[in-house]
């Protein structure tokens, strides 16, 4: 029996690392450009590249990343910045709580680890890929913090340079919606799946245009997945 | 904001964030679900990825508005084919960046 020690590497990385970038690579590329442009923004706004960064390492979420930056520049006090984060992120209990039923057999530390790196965007990939089969730990930490890390290191890069690089080029910021727009075939493993999508959509474009900030997410996708498993599941009541 | 409020907004920030993602991954890897939140979960993925989706290519603007044809939206309509006929991440990421690269030019 081979143990993990005698498995063939094809250099620097193992395996599980490989697949773990070869999954999250697109998140990367629909970060830099986010990135890029949340760091110019920060920089306008009056913040250092460190502290731009910091608040990456800290947070690593970009929609509560632009709102705070931007309420940092009108003034807002520290406490509702901090309120308004929490609700803008609070869709991820709704992620994180997706995610446990892949990680049953993970130890406390690991499990606080991965929580780190809960976005949308890694949910989303995780999520697929265990669903499938065949991911695991390592493949998913991979995923999260090489997303993380350039998430990072294109905040900073922004603020530092942001104004020189060009704008929208290669319809980079069609990146992620497209990540999206992949994912969510995935996820279509029946009817009651697109009904649920279908739903959660027509939803959240309805809400949006009467909640304002981002709330709607949350609620549209509870609202869903609420009809959503109800219709899967009425045939077998 | 002084650096002293700045340092206690990104801790505070962190601190809201992290609690978000940690506390239904420690507590439901832990406990058994009843049937009916496992069956809801199952649907979650489906319904963040639509709800996050659709907002995305058919809304704009500040105000928010819906504005059905725009590169996104239509860009939107070959890469789903794409996505379908490959199954790829990648090709599909590829592709839809290619798709709205093009229509960007055209809606200008």
């Amino acid at each position: 029996m081979m143990s993990r020690f005698n498995k063939p590497h094809n250099g620097l990385l193992s395996p599980l690392i490989l697949q773990g970038i070869t999954a999250g690579w697109p998140i990367c590329l629909g970060y830099i450009p986010t990135g890029l442009a949340l760091g110019l923004l920060s920089q306008k706004a009056g913040l250092t590249p460190t502290e731009i960064g910091l608040m990456s390492l800290f947070v690593f979420a970009g929609s509560s990343q632009f709102i705070a930056v931007s309420m940092i520049s009108s003034g807002a006090a520290p406490l509702a910045i901090i309120v308004t984060t929490f609700i803008i992120n609070s869709r991820h209990l709704l992620m994180s709580s997706s995610l446990s039923v892949f990680f049953r057999n993970s130890g406390k530390a690991v499990l606080s680890l991965f929580a780190y790196g809960i976005t949308d965007e890694s949910f989303a990939v995780n999520h697929s890929r265990f669903n499938e089969g065949n991911w695991g730990i390592s493949q998913a930490l991979t995923v999260n913090h090489v997303s993380n890390l350039v998430w990072i290191l294109s905040t900073i890069a922004g603020s530092y340079g942001g104004q020189f690089v060009p704008a929208h080029a290669f319809g980079i910021d069609f990146a992620l919606p497209a990540m999206f727009i992949c994912l969510l075939i995935f996820q279509i493993k029946g009817f009651a799946y697109m009904v649920t999508a279908c739903i959660a959509g027509i939803a959240a474009v309805i809400f949006s245009l009467f909640i304002s900030g981002s709330s709607y997410v949350m609620t549209a996708s509870i609202l869903a997945a609420a009809i959503g498993a109800w219709f899967h599941h009425r045939s077998k009541q | 904001m002084t650096s002293g409020n700045f340092i206690l907004v990104v801790l505070g920030m962190g601190a809201v964030t992290y609690i978000c993602r940690w506390l239904p991954l420690i507590f439901f890897s832990r406990h058994s679900l009843p049937e009916w939140f496992t069956h809801w979960l199952d649907m979650i993925p489906a319904a963040i990825l639509g709800a996050l989706l659709l907002p995305e290519l058919v809304m704009t603007g500040h105000p928010r508005h819906i504005e059905l044809l725009r590169p996104e939206s239509v860009a939107a309509i070959p890469t789903f084919i794409v996505a379908i006929l490959t199954r790829s991440l990648g090709w599909t990421v590829i592709a839809g960046m290619v798709f709205y690269g093009i229509l960007q030019y055209w809606f200008l």
